[in-house]
């Protein structure tokens, strides 16, 4: 099998003012070894062709690292495959004659600007709070002056390779942020730089994703599900006993 | 045109220092009265605006992603390099100076590499004190690894993705600017023109993407940080928002651009697999370290590449320089792919890829170790290819990758036009004729946190920066401009897309101003260039209205500059009759096929400056010598 007809089932929205709606196309000659999103370029030169608008989705590196795109297949955030994101899928997964439904990832706190296209900036803010050391430039001592167990330093590093999709968000039944919070908390407040703002980085981070409209966590662990890189729902509960320990 | 480069005067070591001394500073109460617009968030971008809010400037930042997390600098696998010496192998400042200056075969100013390199240092710092997690040892300090053209271990990394690590640093802390109110952070904004009164850079256009309009901001000065401009060949390992858009506007407002034809290919990427190929995937240089670069000795060698014997492996690096073997620096592995596939040597179905094997790896270190050191670029190319590579060789080939040159700059990285600083990619200032690995991370940094926060400063002091106001005609002349010219795009309503042009442009620059170039080939690829450029304003379809979220009218804005670009980088490829570093042409050649250089004619930086498009490009040529007084040019070789 190398060539297939693929049948797509794509939410269109012109606005956050639009209802929006589904919309069907159908595309053949998908080559297996294109990407998901190359399958979606093909399809939008066909639209264009005929007059009709493109479907706007973000993307930008294609490599998983940027975070950029997000969509949800066929009901899961990212498509069917694990730690992966939509960008680094490959038609190799789908079979011919398969119909994909394709989403923006919902939730309250990611308004739809167009298409499959949501404003994230909400992640930004909970970020603008407190997901950094305070460390001016030029202040810093000589790196090896702090050294940082590996083991330790390998954690960090796992919770650090968050990349800011959304994904965890658009999956989660209640739109909760936490692993996405959750990550940046526990890479800060793991690490001995980040060790002297862990309370005021910890309950600012929290109190933000509350306020930008995302839901509390309940445990249900489709955000781990579908994260494409991995990030583990231990950062959550690192950042419930960060909140206590801050609070209490 | 006056190009001057402003170096200081005095020995090497001192320049910098003595320069930092002599530099006009703006005091605290000052500085908030002053605004400073920073165009792109990547790492130059995201750390000089950092910098500058913590010095009190008003700092607004614009980037086209969703996010400033999400420039492309986001994607740099490999490292970084700093001349820390931790590893005790005889690394020093001096030393990295002069592998980078080596590495870009000696087209580029000494004083600003030996700056790069004195800087390297404190970037290692200021990144572990933001949390940043490089690799370390099991005693808690940081490890290295080794990477091209240089013989010392001195790259720092976090696994695969380091540019990530270190651009969420950068992004932390410009966020924490904008949480302290100094920074105002503008997404989903495209710069499309820079607004000049009285010859000095007092603002920008932009466009924002969500809604179209069409916006004027003033300042007291701009820093493009906007990256570079591989995509003009359509497929690159850039991002595929990287543009050139921005530092071509300030050109065509009368910004130099500067040695354009110097691009990287980057050796080891995944091979096309087909015409819908949107991008390339780089492999990270660091897999050179343990993989072994080959290809069969025969022709017409049908065998599955692990049932291939020894003896019938052409492990082409390694024969031909002993020294360096697979760590030889990117532009000569790039160009030797590309020798043996020509001869007919080349692998899988295409013919245009060259083996990367990591059985003798693995059989030495163990699949755990190879899995520990690069696991995660296992895996994205498992993942691509559908191939496991701990039990068959990769299979790779160069792609597009970094462009060297970029606007004109002086020491101060200050373009001609005054106010106009330029940094990271953008500029042309380090790297010479070819970017040695795990330094763009480095330069993107030094740039933005260690000298533009200072020249920045020397600049404001020494003018007389009156309030313009955005009601100037100025700003409205500009702004009419760039809405005109998307109206423009919209109403050609032609045959052709955006992307099939950009395909058919690439696929021009790749074959006659790409590894290597020859003049008849530059010659014809300047007619087709032209022939296209005419094609593509008559015939272009973009769909859609300039209104609302319209992605394909914002390619098609790109694809115009880079319609321009092309014409550009194929005259100076044409200009420069000699080889260096990533310039490979022809003509100019060692018995051995090495890049010959031509020190006495061909020892200047070509700086371009833009008259006007008019069926061609008119622009003129000017020089700036570059004058080596601390290193001696000397043939490479890495044998």
């Amino acid at each position: 099998m190398s060539e297939m007809t693929i049948n797509l089932k794509i939410w269109r929205q012109k606005s956050i003012d639009d209802q929006g709606g589904f919309q069907t196309y159908q595309l053949s000659e998908v080559s297996e070894h294109m990407s998901f999103l190359e399958m979606l370029d093909v399809l939008n030169e066909k639209l264009i062709k005929e007059d009709i608008d493109p479907v706007e989705f973000d993307y930008d590196c294609r490599e998983g690292i940027c975070g950029s795109c997000n969509m949800v297949v066929n009901g899961s955030a990212h498509g069917p495959k694990r730690l992966t994101a939509v960008c680094q899928l490959h038609m190799r997964t789908y079979n011919d004659g398969d119909t994909i439904v394709i989403e923006p990832p919902r939730a309250a706190a990611f308004p739809v600007i167009r298409d499959l296209v949501v404003d994230r900036s909400a992640l930004d803010r909970i970020i603008e709070v407190g997901g950094y050391v305070s460390v001016k430039t030029g202040a810093a001592p000589e790196a090896n002056l702090i050294p940082v167990e590996q083991e330790v330093s390998n954690t960090a590093f796992d919770y650090a390779t968050c990349i800011g999709c959304g994904a965890c968000v658009a999956a989660c039944p209640n739109s909760s942020a936490a692993l996405f919070t959750g990550a940046k908390v526990a890479h800060l407040n793991s690490l001995p730089q980040g060790y002297p703002e862990r309370k005021r980085r910890t309950i600012a981070m929290v109190d933000q994703m509350a306020k930008e409209g995302f839901g509390d966590c309940s445990n249900y662990g489709e955000c781990e599900a579908v994260c494409p890189v991995g990030i583990s729902i231990s950062s959550i509960a690192e950042m419930r006993k960060s909140y206590l320990k801050a609070v209490l | 045109m006056k190009l001057d480069s402003k170096v200081p005067s005095g020995p090497l070591e001192e320049k910098w220092n003595r320069h930092l001394k002599d530099i006009k500073l703006v005091s605290p109460n000052n500085k908030r009265k002053h605004k400073v617009i920073v165009v792109g968030t990547g790492l130059a971008g995201a750390s000089a605006a950092a910098s500058l809010s913590e010095l009190g400037y008003n700092v607004q930042t614009f980037c086209i992603q969703d996010s400033a997390r999400r420039a492309h600098s986001i994607s740099a696998q490999g490292g970084i390099n700093a001349a820390k010496n931790y590893q005790n192998d005889g690394d020093s400042v001096w030393r990295l100076f002069y592998d980078t200056i080596k590495g870009g075969d000696y087209r580029s100013r000494e004083a600003n590499v030996y700056r790069l390199a004195e800087n390297s240092n404190n970037i290692i710092d200021q990144a572990v004190a933001q949390g940043v997690p490089f690799g370390r040892e099991y005693g808690g300090l940081l490890d290295n690894r080794s990477f091209g053209g240089a013989q010392v271990s001195r790259t720092f990394y976090s696994r695969g993705q380091t540019g990530q690590q270190l651009l969420l640093g950068a992004y932390q802390a410009m966020m924490k600017e904008v949480h302290n109110g100094k920074i105002e952070s503008f997404t989903r904004h495209e710069m499309l023109d820079l607004v000049v009164v009285d010859g000095k850079a007092r603002g920008i256009i932009t466009r924002d993407l969500v809604n179209g309009t069409i916006n004027k901001w003033e300042a007291d000065a701009v820093v493009l940080c906007t990256g570079g401009y591989g995509n003009v060949f359509y497929l690159s390992t850039n991002a595929k928002n990287s543009n050139v858009t921005a530092a071509w506007r300030c050109h065509r407002r009368g910004a130099a651009f500067a040695n354009p034809c110097f691009v990287q290919i980057h050796p080891t990427c995944i091979p096309v697999s087909g015409d819908y190929q949107s991008k390339l995937t780089l492999m990270s240089e660091s897999l050179r370290n343990d993989g072994r670069v080959w290809v069969p000795r025969s022709k017409d060698d049908s065998r599955h590449p692990n049932e291939i014997p020894e003896e019938d492996r052409f492990y082409y690096l390694e024969e031909k320089y002993p020294s360096f073997g697979n760590l030889v620096p990117r532009d000569v592995a790039s160009r030797n792919a590309k020798l043996v596939t020509d001869d007919g040597l080349g692998v899988g179905d295409s013919g245009l890829a060259v083996y990367l094997d990591f059985r003798d790896a693995i059989k030495r270190d163990g699949e755990d170790a190879i899995r520990a050191k690069y696991g995660n670029l296992f895996d994205m190319y498992q993942n691509i290819t559908d191939e496991n590579p701990y039990k068959q060789p990769m299979r790779i080939f160069p792609a597009v990758h970094y462009t060297m040159g970029g606007l004109w700059v002086d020491y101060n990285l200050m373009s001609n036009i005054p106010g106009l600083f330029v940094a990271g990619e953008a500029n042309f200032s380090d790297h010479g004729a070819n970017r040695l690995g795990a330094s763009a991370l480095m330069q993107g940094l030094s740039d933005g946190y260690f000298i533009i926060p200072y020249t920045i400063g020397d600049y404001i002091a020494g003018e007389d920066l009156k309030v313009v106001g955005t009601g100037h005609e100025a700003f409205s002349e500009a702004a009419d401009k760039s809405q005109k010219q998307l109206d423009k795009l919209l109403a050609v309503k032609g045959d052709k897309t955006v992307i099939e042009f950009h395909r058919e442009l690439g696929k021009i620059m790749w074959d006659k101003v790409g590894i290597s170039r020859s003049k008849e080939g530059l010659e014809s690829a300047i007619k087709e260039i032209r022939a296209l450029r005419e094609e593509f304003w008559q015939n272009v379809r973009v769909p859609g209205e300039a209104n609302y979220y319209n992605k394909y009218l914002e390619f098609a804005a790109r694809v115009a500059d880079y319609f321009e670009l092309a014409e550009l980088m194929a005259l100076d490829a044409l200009d420069r009759d000699e080889s260096c570093g990533c310039h490979l042409r022809d003509e100019f050649q060692t018995e051995e096929g090495e890049a010959l250089r031509n020190d006495e004619k061909y020892s200047f930086v070509s700086a371009w400056e833009f008259l006007g498009v008019n069926g061609k490009l008119e622009t003129k040529l000017h020089k700036e010598d570059l004058n080596f007084e601390f290193v001696e040019l000397k043939q490479r070789s890495y044998k």
